[in-house]
């Protein structure tokens, strides 16, 4: 007889193995709620979710994305996750209001309210190589995701160098728990306001300068970032690992909507990445493949202000485009 | 009346039988190539009567050898022409819980119809319209079969809430198991769903098969990725589920490998119909989901996918659509039903023909595709004629969106996150009852079989149902009181052990 699991054994015993605290405490009656439990605005068009999801905390692994429909007839977006917290059971998410479903989702989401669907987690997760010194990339919204991974690092003991991108002083966020997750943060903005002032491109050249024993660049943000991030190891052949954001619908792999080019073969984000190599990926591929519903997106985005105007006074700033560079969702 | 009908049945033979099909009416090819409705609209009362009584109901049926699930569809037959259409649906309900659903979308023509007696002679027994028919009617009445359950205190997961979890699902919950079904997308229902369009399985018919599989005590649990949210292995260590089946489906479309696949304008069947279906793209803006708007849609591909591919773009208002395959007519995988409505709506079929490049418009959308004309030659391995390509017959034409619809290959992520062993295509590897290498998983359906039909993986589900009971120790009603070798069935665990 080998060793069976005590409750599997008969139905007597299964019975009585009700009293058993595991089989109590794992009883599968728990239902994903989806409830927001916290909020926090980093500026006009990015805003934080923290979503109660227990046995999401507890599965979720650096790297990692999620899926979300914000109502019934909403559409299926994918979200990278920003962090995740076992002890409270929550996960947290890091949006920016660009489409229909952004905003519209920046209006509804509020503490107390429920997502209607929130699956995951998807994905592979991030392999953690045995790198001694790191360098985690992150650039406007593709700084959240890529907390995870630099605390994952940190935790493994490597030295991590964090560099941050925004574009002004005003959409910074998460500086101070990045202080805390890196040995060293370069933090840059276009403008100047905080930081040095560049791209974090010019951040990642300062930092190569620093540190000629860098083994491995994390990489996240909008596709022209991550690939000038690339272009920027690719001399030295340092390891650099982005993590792609295509448009998706199931996330399971059973639509191909994802394919990305990966070293000339095709991939399906969802189920073979997100995380790819950054010298492989095809960016210009990605780009292409991202706008590909821009007729739409800008169709349903145009009806919906016009709603809103109907029902409420809009702010001017809502209607302004947002900037093709930042036309990104999650990380 | 039942002794008249039944001196009638005597008298049956092949020359007193009503001699023409009872014809089902349809929608115009014309107005139904635009609207999502169904394209077929049933049989009524007296047209299921009539039909009912062309059976000859045969002593030695070969119909029910035909059906995967072994309806005994002599009886219900019988039972409609005595009008006791409860009875019927309850003969059709012990061994088929989603008769609405089969009788929609059985290929009965290569299954039960294509061995009906009256087949040899005349056009076979309607066997599937007639069981749409009596779904339909217990739909439409509220009937539903849930006998009394004695709880047998196991509990099962099933992954996947197909048409092959689904079935899986009610045999285990009539064995009296506490049965939880997971569900990646936002709704039960799997390829009923997202795959399968309105117009030839409308989603309040599935809805209502689930909701008679809620009434047997199954809970449905969406939202949940099985493979990364938990794994098979904490299914079983830690959520408590003495056994799992595996039922994800094969989910995982495949590509030509041709240049310009990337393109805007390119995209797999999966990814159309789910936006079409389940997202409801169709209604946009109304619901978030965009779609490709296309004025020329080629579909590649010849199967019922395509089919349903190829009549959605109809539907969203493309004027021109195309098939592209690279046999003929006679070799093409599709239902002869769906074909024929396909050409009845005006679909241009291109056969003998096979994609070798997508050209773009310089701006990364689909201009044209070029083609190559093929010709048959020795036949392959699956003994049909295999195509070659006619050096020189290259041609291009004009379209926006192509759409593969040319099979799909293993899904990965159970692959990627158990310990089950895989073929080397990557499908799930079984032995014949449907047993996996870990103790207590079962797997049915297109993860197993690679691509099939609703009924083959709702054949397999109830397959792996029965292993998974001989498995668990339940003899089918008789486990309260059964004895082996002095110990109760129950607890015998000789079973847990495979050899």
């Amino acid at each position: 007889m080998p060793a069976v699991r005590v409750c599997a054994r008969s139905r007597a015993h299964s019975r009585a193995c009700l009293d058993c605290p595991k089989s109590q405490a794992v009883k599968p009656s728990q239902p994903p709620v989806h409830e927001i439990v916290a909020r926090d605005d980093f500026s006009d068009a990015t805003y934080l979710l923290e979503v109660r999801h227990p046995q999401m905390a507890r599965a979720a692994r650096p790297g990692q994305f999620v899926i979300v429909m914000a109502h019934e007839r909403g559409e299926r977006i994918p979200l990278t996750l920003a962090d995740f917290d076992r002890a409270k059971g929550t996960i947290t998410l890091v949006i920016q209001a660009v489409g229909k479903t952004t905003r519209e989702m920046q209006q509804s989401c509020k503490v107390g309210t429920r997502l209607h669907a929130l699956v995951g987690p998807m994905g592979i997760p991030t392999h953690l190589s045995k790198a001694k010194k790191v360098l985690c990339v992150g650039g406007g919204l593709g700084v959240a995701p890529v907390f995870p991974q630099a605390r994952a690092y940190k935790e493994a003991g490597a030295y991590v160098v964090g560099v941050l991108g925004f574009r002004s002083w005003d959409l910074v966020f998460w500086k101070g728990k990045f202080e805390s997750a890196c040995d060293e943060l370069v933090l840059c903005t276009n403008d100047g306001s905080a930081g040095i002032r560049g791209f974090v491109t010019d951040g990642i050249n300062l930092a190569l300068k620093k540190h000629p024993d860098l083994e491995e660049v994390v990489a996240i943000g909008p596709p022209v970032m991550m690939k000038a991030c690339a272009q920027a190891t690719r001399a030295r052949g340092i390891r650099t690992m982005v993590s792609v954001n295509p448009i998706m619908v199931d996330g399971t792999g059973m639509c191909g909507g994802c394919r990305v080019q990966v070293g000339g073969k095709v991939k399906f984000a969802c189920v073979d990445g997100p995380d790819f190599d950054g010298h492989q990926v095809d960016f210009d591929d990605l780009m292409a493949r991202l706008a590909r519903y821009k007729p739409q997106e800008q169709a349903a985005l145009e009806r919906w202000l016009d709603t809103c105007k109907a029902i409420q006074r809009t702010p001017e700033a809502a209607l302004e485009l947002p900037d093709p560079f930042e036309e990104v969702r999650g990380g | 009346m039942a002794s008249l009908t039944s001196s009638k049945a005597k008298k049956r033979t092949i020359r007193t039988i009503p001699q023409e099909r009872t014809p089902m009416r349809e929608q115009e090819p014309k107005a139904r190539a635009r609207n999502f409705s169904e394209v077929a609209c049933g049989y009524s009362l007296e047209d299921a009567i009539r039909e009912s009584e062309r059976c000859l109901l045969c002593p030695d049926p070969a119909c029910i050898a035909g059906c995967p699930v072994n309806i005994d569809i002599r009886e219900f037959i019988r039972k409609i022409g005595e009008q006791d259409f409860r009875g019927a649906y309850d003969v059709i309900s012990a061994t088929n819980l989603l008769p609405a659903i089969c009788g929609r979308v059985c290929p009965q023509e290569s299954q039960c119809e294509e061995v009906c007696t009256v087949g040899e002679t005349l056009e076979p027994v309607a066997i599937g319209r007639l069981e749409r028919w009596v779904g339909d009617r217990a739909l439409a009445e509220g009937w539903s079969s849930a006998p009394y359950m004695e709880p047998s205190g196991f509990r099962v997961g099933i992954v996947g809430s197909g048409p092959a979890g689904m079935a899986c699902a009610a045999d285990m919950a009539k064995a009296g198991c506490e049965v939880t079904v997971y569900e990646a997308f936002q709704e039960p229902g799997g390829v009923l769903k997202y795959g399968i369009p309105d117009f030839r399985l409308p989603n309040p018919v599935i809805d209502a098969e689930i909701e008679n599989l809620r009434k047997l005590g199954v809970s449905f649990e969406c939202n949940t990725l099985v493979g990364r949210l938990f794994t098979i292995e904490d299914m079983i260590e830690e959520m408590g589920c003495h056994a799992v089946f595996v039922g994800t489906g094969a989910g995982y479309p495949a590509m030509m490998g041709i240049p310009g696949e990337s393109l805007n304008g390119v995209l797999s069947a999966n990814e159309l119909l789910t936006r079409c279906n389940l997202m409801r793209a169709r209604d946009f803006p109304d619901f978030d989901t965009p779609l490709p708007a296309g004025r020329s849609v080629a579909v590649v591909g010849s199967g019922n996918t395509a089919m349903d591919a190829l009549r959605v773009s109809l539907r969203l208002g493309a004027p021109s659509v195309h098939c592209i395959y690279r046999r003929t007519k006679a070799e093409s995988p599709a239902r002869a039903e769906e074909l024929h409505h396909a050409e009845e709506e005006g679909i241009q079929f291109h056969w003998l023909t096979n994609p070798v490049e997508i050209l773009d418009d310089g701006k990364g959308n689909v201009r044209a595709l070029r083609c190559i004309r093929m010709e048959l030659g020795e036949p392959d391995e699956s003994g049909r004629r295999r195509p070659v390509p006619v050096t020189g017959s290259e041609f291009e034409f004009p379209v926006d969106i192509v759409v593969y619809a040319i099979g799909t290959n293993a899904n990965p992520i159970i692959g990627q996150t158990t310990k089950l062993k895989l073929n080397k295509r990557g499908y799930i590897d079984t032995d014949k009852e449907l047993a996996t290498s870990m103790a207590g998983v079962f797997a049915g359906g297109d993860i197993v079989t690679g691509a099939a039909t609703v009924i083959e993986a709702m054949g397999a589900g109830r397959k792996a149902a029965r292993s998974m009971k001989k498995y668990l120790g339940i003899r089918d009603g008789t486990a309260e009181s059964a004895t082996r070798f002095g110990i109760p069935v129950n607890e015998h665990n000789f079973t847990r052990i495979r050899a």
